[in-house]
């Protein structure tokens, strides 16, 4: 039987996984990508591919050598890179004389015929097309919970009493949910994870700065390409918050808390109206959201040579003016190391930090 | 705005494929049209400075030459151009133009972006240049005849590419028909194909004089632009599932898969730019598709704003001198 590995991000694996598994599908799951990964990625892909095609071609060899044979993955008509990477990785993979099938999954709403297909040759036990609905909601439920889990984590442990705890409890919670099989069960299991979670001893009165973070959505998923600057951030006493997650941006809470009931999209319009591929144009969007919300600063995260980031990029000193919010940039390659990136993450908190003190300042002086 | 104003147009990115269009219309309605002069040291400079660092060089050369034409003009023409055929869009970086320049440079004149996008409806052409016209008062069917005329231009300027001219020359013919005789590129029993995208190739700054350089060696060279468009429409992708969605990129791509079946150029030369995004992607293609064709010899040159002179010719002079020793060898053993 053909064995299937798809692309991973984050910890949406584990929900992949069951999907895959309950369709009948001998699974191979994609290792945690490592300087391994990466090297291999960096020997076999053109120089100035972007960071997340260099990390996927390494994953990819790595499945391949575990005995994964074929790829699951998305296309896409553009207008950025992303769509045309399964082509590229189908070559380069043929060039190095792996004899690997592609499926590849186009947006259904313009080739309805190809996702017909694609669903069959993945539904080896012939399952009911009610059964598949049903199994990609339970799938989906529990992308949600890995979300909610992974949310909470982001609010405590910059609040966090023994440092390191929260990471802990994170990394243990995973496990339940990902044990977890029926509605239920997932339901069950994210209630207790969320618990868990906030029964992890912090401190309430620390001061804690709020900085959002927005850039593009692979590095933004996966914690090992971004060097875990969440748990970077974290560590310095800094909640983040990220705009992005695969079951999607929480709107109820920009809604509610920016006065104007604004879209991202709108938000962007007077900068950036056009769609610029990636999410170059979310990028301005939610770093003006969150500029109304009173957010301390943003975090963007690309990849090098990112053709939608470098567009936001080149606009985003002018919101920041406009907003007063600060703004800082990684643009991430496979050079990028983690002290670098820690000592410019701690030069930016205590900058935000004493705009923040002052700010306060000014209102006990007029108040 | 009236039509005492003086329009700037850039000359980079599609400054070379629509230059006589936009040329013509501008003209037709009565607009004065000024560009920016040709690249030079201090244009690149000025581009580096004011782009972001980890742009590529063409949109770095971009904003270098608003910043030479922005005291120049009364507006800029930074059309938002998404699609132009229906099938295959731009990259990324041109749908930002407009928005990159307008919020990352100070004192820039008013920038006309209308946006082009050929996918919404046949007729959005044609809107979007009604458009451009109502900017400056022009009336609909002063507008309606400047558009045709614009395209009447624009073929006659296509078809001097197909004979062989590149873009600058074609230009001047258009511009001079009666003082400049019809040149064509003498023939030489050496000839390459340069792919790759025609704001690099053609601008001899930043392409560091490469179509010159050839010339000067003996080499005619063939570009993408010199083929005929329904030719290449008709090709396969290199033996890709989907073609590339960037247009020029498609372009080249097919140009590549003709050229190397066909085998009537002596080698390829692929120009990309540093930092490219489209390029990582489509000369890897090209050059998995030069393993296969190994009589036709293939190289990459990759161009960036600190390209110097002197590699550059070298490298091409061994080239050159390889290319022609194969042919050398090929043709004793035919014998
Ligand atoms: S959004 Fe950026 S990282 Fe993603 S494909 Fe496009 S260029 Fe690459
Ligand atoms: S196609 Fe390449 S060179 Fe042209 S604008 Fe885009 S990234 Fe720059």
């Amino acid at each position: 039987m053909s064995k299937l590995t798809f692309p991973r991000m984050g910890e949406s694996w584990r929900t992949f996984k069951m999907l895959l598994e309950d369709l009948g599908n001998d699974v191979v799951v994609p290792p945690r990508p490592s300087k391994r990964t990466l090297d291999l990625g960096v020997r076999y892909s053109p120089e100035f591919a972007c960071l997340p095609l260099k990390i996927l071609m390494g994953t990819y060899l790595e499945t391949v050598e575990m005995g994964a044979d074929t790829i699951v993955t998305s296309g896409g008509v553009g207008p950025c890179r992303a769509g045309e990477y399964a082509m590229l990785h189908h070559k380069l993979l043929k060039d190095l004389g792996h004899d690997i099938k592609m499926i590849v999954f186009e947006p259904p709403r313009l080739q309805p015929l190809n996702f017909i297909k694609n669903v069959r040759a993945l539904n080896k036990n012939r399952t009911s097309i009610r059964g598949i609905i049903a199994h990609i909601k339970r799938a989906w439920r529990k992308l949600q919970a890995l979300d909610n889990a992974e949310k909470l984590s982001h609010i405590v442990r910059p609040r966090e009493i023994t440092r390191g705890t929260t990471s802990k409890m994170y990394r243990r919670v995973l496990g339940w949910i990902d044990q977890a099989y029926t509605t239920e069960q997932i339901i069950e299991t994210e209630t207790a994870a969320l618990q868990a979670l906030r029964g992890v001893p912090q401190d309430l009165d620390r001061e804690v700065l709020k900085v959002g973070i927005v850039g593009e959505i692979y590095v933004l998923l996966e914690p090992a390409s971004n060097l875990e600057i969440e748990e970077t951030l974290g560590n310095l006493g800094v909640e983040v918050e990220r705009s992005m997650f695969l079951t999607g941006w929480t709107r109820d809470n920009t809604w509610t808390e920016t006065t104007e009931m604004m879209s991202v999209k709108e938000a962007a319009a007077p900068y950036l109206p056009e769609l610029v591929g990636g999410h170059g144009r979310d990028s301005i969007g939610n770093t003006i959201l969150c500029a109304k919300r009173g957010f301390d600063g943003m975090i963007q995260i690309a990849p090098f040579t990112c053709i939608p980031e470098i567009v936001a990029r080149t606009i985003l000193p002018r919101v920041s003016r406009d907003y007063n919010i600060p703004v800082l940039t990684f643009f991430l390659d496979e050079q990028t190391g983690k002290t670098g990136m820690s000592t410019r993450l701690e030069a930016f908190t205590d900058l935000m930090r004493r705009k923040k003190r002052l700010q306060r300042g000014q209102f006990t002086l007029t108040g | 705005m009236d039509l005492n104003k003086k329009l700037g147009i850039p000359s980079v990115l599609l400054y070379y494929i629509y230059f006589p269009f936009w040329l013509a219309f501008f003209n037709e309605i009565g607009v004065q049209v000024v560009t920016s002069s040709n690249t030079t040291k201090s244009i690149m400079d000025k581009g580096v400075r004011e782009a972001l660092a980890d742009a590529c060089v063409p949109i770095k050369l971009f904003f270098g030459h608003v910043m030479d034409l922005k005291n120049k003009c009364d507006c800029l023409f930074i059309p938002r151009v998404v699609c132009l055929n229906g099938k295959t869009i731009y990259c990324p970086k041109f749908l930002g133009l407009p928005d990159m320049i307008r919020h990352s440079l100070d004192g820039i004149p008013p920038i006309i972006d209308v946006r082009i996008d050929a996918r919404q409806g046949r007729l959005s052409k044609i809107k979007a240049y009604l458009e451009i016209g109502s900017y400056f008062g022009a009336g609909r069917n002063i507008v309606l005849k400047a558009y045709c005329k614009a395209w009447i231009a624009l073929r006659r300027y296509n078809r001097l590419l197909r004979k062989g001219l590149n873009p600058l020359d074609a230009m001047e013919i258009i511009k001079n028909p009666k003082n400049k005789k019809l040149i064509l590129p003498a023939k030489s029993n050496l000839k390459f194909a340069v792919l790759g995208y025609p704001y690099a190739i053609y601008d001899s700054f930043i392409s560091v004089n490469l179509l010159g350089k050839l010339k000067k060696m003996g080499v005619s060279v063939l570009t993408a632009e010199n083929i005929n468009p329904l030719t290449l429409a008709w090709q396969k992708n290199c033996g890709l599932p989907k073609r590339l969605f960037w247009t020029f990129s498609d372009a080249a791509l097919k140009a590549a898969h003709y050229l190397f079946r066909q085998g009537r150029v002596d080698a390829v030369l692929h120009l990309t730019a540093f930092g490219c995004g489209p390029d990582s992607l489509l000369n890897k293609f090209i050059e998995l598709e030069a393993k296969q064709h190994k009589e036709i010899p293939f190289m990459t040159l990759m161009i960036d704003e600190h390209t110097g002179e002197a590699g550059m010719a070298t490298r091409l002079e061994a080239f050159v001198d390889m290319v022609k020793r194969r042919k050398e060898v090929v043709s004793t053993c035919r014998n």
